[in-house]
């Protein structure tokens, strides 16, 4: 009897394949990849997901596109930090198309006080999302409404999603 | 003091220099009225009266179901301006998670939004096993669809039960409370707890249901409809209920698409998209079930498309139970899964694999995976990222209220303060999935 799959020693699926080109030869006539061109510096496709990196400045731009090319649905924005690596946070924007079907994960890396463009001109939906990520992080967005604390108190001191903040004990 | 003079200074506690004190500030709501009150009114506000009178909602008050406190701006009785202030629920679960190991994760996901733990539990454990490629025997998959469906009827019965009563109606409440205490006793059977359940497991589930349980949820499933027939006699024709339903808290599609409004309330307003079937996970393109939808973008539309995904959660579960398939209920995964009681106490491979398991988890391969399923609520993601490790990086939930809570204000604009309760009630709000 052959011995069952170890799900740790085979990780990743078979077709998942890392870097722009790699993914554009991969995912030929995918509808993101052709609408963000302009903007994606890296791509990976892995477990069936497509994540693409914009340059943080370009997040704007790269939401219009992605609109654009049939993605109408902001599911939602947070962050990962990955301390103390540089830069060191990740904003994911999860982006979702109602016709396609298909979602699609968009990533940029900041540095620590680094002001990231609000998208909330392009979707309104947005707005709570970038609060949370202030609030946990301490990420700021230029653009915004009103970039207050959300989920915290309003003198709280620190952004307790940071990797440096401790899970327990006070501070 | 001349009356005039005690007049301005009353005028003066309703407008907008009364928000600038200290016990009632919250930051950005001053800009907002400050906006509304320099550049609309709404239509059919007083014409008289320029003075507009903050009041506060909440957090405590029993029509916001939970901690929520909404700032609203009154002219007369009609909202110029509304601000949700949410938090008082935020327990740091997200944090929390990053301390646990994978399987110490899934108790904390049941709390999330309490009304629905084993929708929780299911987007979390698909998140973590898409991370590890990880296959579910069918049968597993069957009876989450199952369960899920189950606690979709629990919810809406919630749902029903305290939207009736804030509008007015206690009777329905406790008809709703009767039938989801049967749900909650089917839960206690299959996993030992009625409402933090824990049941639906990284790589499958916690325990087979016992085989007498399958007869219960069938008697169940076959009493309901008439109940649902018993709900809709005591509302449907009732003038009070129509009258407070029909017309309010208006969202249109675009306006739904923009504030990331998912679930009943997306398809009350004509945006036919349900996880589900457009997007299928655990099975569900096995099953056959219409996705009700209406145009009528109002809260009676909400109203009716949860009383359809009654009817339809019933012939979901009654398809589970009839196919349901044989075999185990979690994947063949020794240093993933818990090892069978029994095995344990006899084998040495499984007494090894179980040590493992509770004393160094389980490592997961590097990565980041989103699930997504149509929890009652709407829709629900699960954003896992895994540094290789056996505790997650990084656990962020997509909570459907979050979102459907930005738009509140545009479905209450221009409306009496009566019909807040009436929104808040059609957008089946659980703090506990917004705050974390």
């Amino acid at each position: 009897m052959p011995e069952p799959m170890d799900p740790i020693a085979a990780p990743a699926t078979p077709e998942a394949c890392f870097g722009k080109e790699a993914v554009a030869l991969a995912l030929a006539g995918h509808a993101a990849i052709a609408g963000l061109k302009d903007w994606i510096v890296d791509a990976k496709w892995d477990r069936g997901e497509l994540t693409l990196t914009v340059a943080a400045a370009t997040v704007v731009q790269a939401m219009q596109a992605a609109q654009a090319a049939g993605y109408n649905f902001f599911e939602d924005v947070t962050a990962v930090d990955w301390y103390p690596a540089e830069p060191r946070f990740q904003l994911s924007y999860s982006l979702l198309s109602h016709t396609l079907k298909q979602r699609i994960r968009i990533v940029a890396r900041v540095a620590e006080g680094e002001a990231v463009p609000s998208i909330t001109g392009v979707w309104p939906a947005a707005n709570f999302y970038e609060r949370e990520v202030f609030d946990l992080f301490g990420v700021p967005f230029t653009g915004h409404p009103r970039l207050t604390r959300i989920m915290m108190p309003d003198n709280w001191e620190g952004h307790p999603l940071r990797k440096d903040y401790p899970v327990e004990g006070y501070r | 003091m001349p009356p005039t003079e005690q007049l301005d200074q009353i005028d003066a506690v309703g407008s907008i220099d009364a928000i600038n004190s200290e016990d009632l500030r919250i930051p950005g709501v001053e800009d907002i009225v400050r906006d509304v009150l320099e550049h609309r009114k709404p239509e059919g506000s007083d014409p008289v009266s320029d003075q507009t009178m903050v009041l506060n909602m909440g957090p405590q008050h029993p029509s916001t179901h939970g901690v929520l406190r909404l700032v609203i701006e009154l002219d007369g009785e009609t909202i110029v301006a509304l601000a949700p202030d949410i938090g008082y629920l935020h327990t740091g679960i997200e944090k929390t998670c990053e301390a646990k190991f994978y399987q110490q994760v899934v108790p904390m996901t049941d709390r999330i939004d309490y009304l629905c733990p084993m929708t929780n539990n299911t987007a979390y454990a698909l998140a973590v096993e898409k991370l590890l490629q990880l296959e579910i025997p069918e049968r597993a998959q069957w009876l989450r669809v199952l369960f899920n469906e189950l606690t979709r009827i629990q919810s809406h019965l919630v749902w029903l039960g305290t939207h009736a009563m804030d509008i007015g109606a206690l009777t329905v409440f406790l008809y709703c409370f009767r039938e989801r205490e049967e749900l909650l006793r089917i839960f206690e059977a299959v996993s030992g707890q009625r409402m933090m359940t824990s049941y639906v497991r990284v790589g499958g589930l916690s325990l087979e249901p016992p085989a007498e349980l399958y007869a219960e949820i069938r008697r169940f499933l076959k009493d309901f409809p008439s109940k649902i027939d018993e709900y809709e006699g005591l509302l449907n024709g009732n003038p009070i209920w129509q009258g407070r339903l029909k017309g309010v808290g208006i969202l249109s599609a675009e306006d739904a698409i923009a504030l990331g409004v998912t679930g009943p309330p997306l398809r009350a307003s004509g945006v036919d998209f349900d996880v589900r079937r457009d997007m299928p996970y655990s099975s569900y393109e096995k099953f056959q079930f219409n996705v009700p939808v209406s145009n009528g973008c109002d809260v009676w539309a909400r109203y009716i498309v949860r009383m359809q995904e009654f009817r339809e959660s019933v012939k979901i579960c009654l398809q589970a139970l009839d196919g349901l398939p044989e075999g185990r209920i979690a994947a063949d995964a020794p240093k993933i899964v818990l090892p069978d009681r029994e095995q344990m106490k006899t084998q040495m491979e499984s007494l090894i694999h179980h040590f493992k398991i509770v004393t160094e988890g389980f490592a997961v391969p590097a990565g980041e995976a989103t699930s997504s399923v149509e929890a009652p609520h709407g829709m629900m993601n699960y954003y896992v990222v895994s540094d290789g490790t056996a505790k997650p990086y990084r656990v962020h939930m997509r909570n459907p209220g979050f979102a459907t809570l930005q738009a509140l204000e545009t479905m209450c604009k221009g409306r009496q303060i009566a019909d807040v309760v009436a929104v808040i009630g059609s957008i089946d709000i659980v703090l506990g999935e917004i705050d974390r």
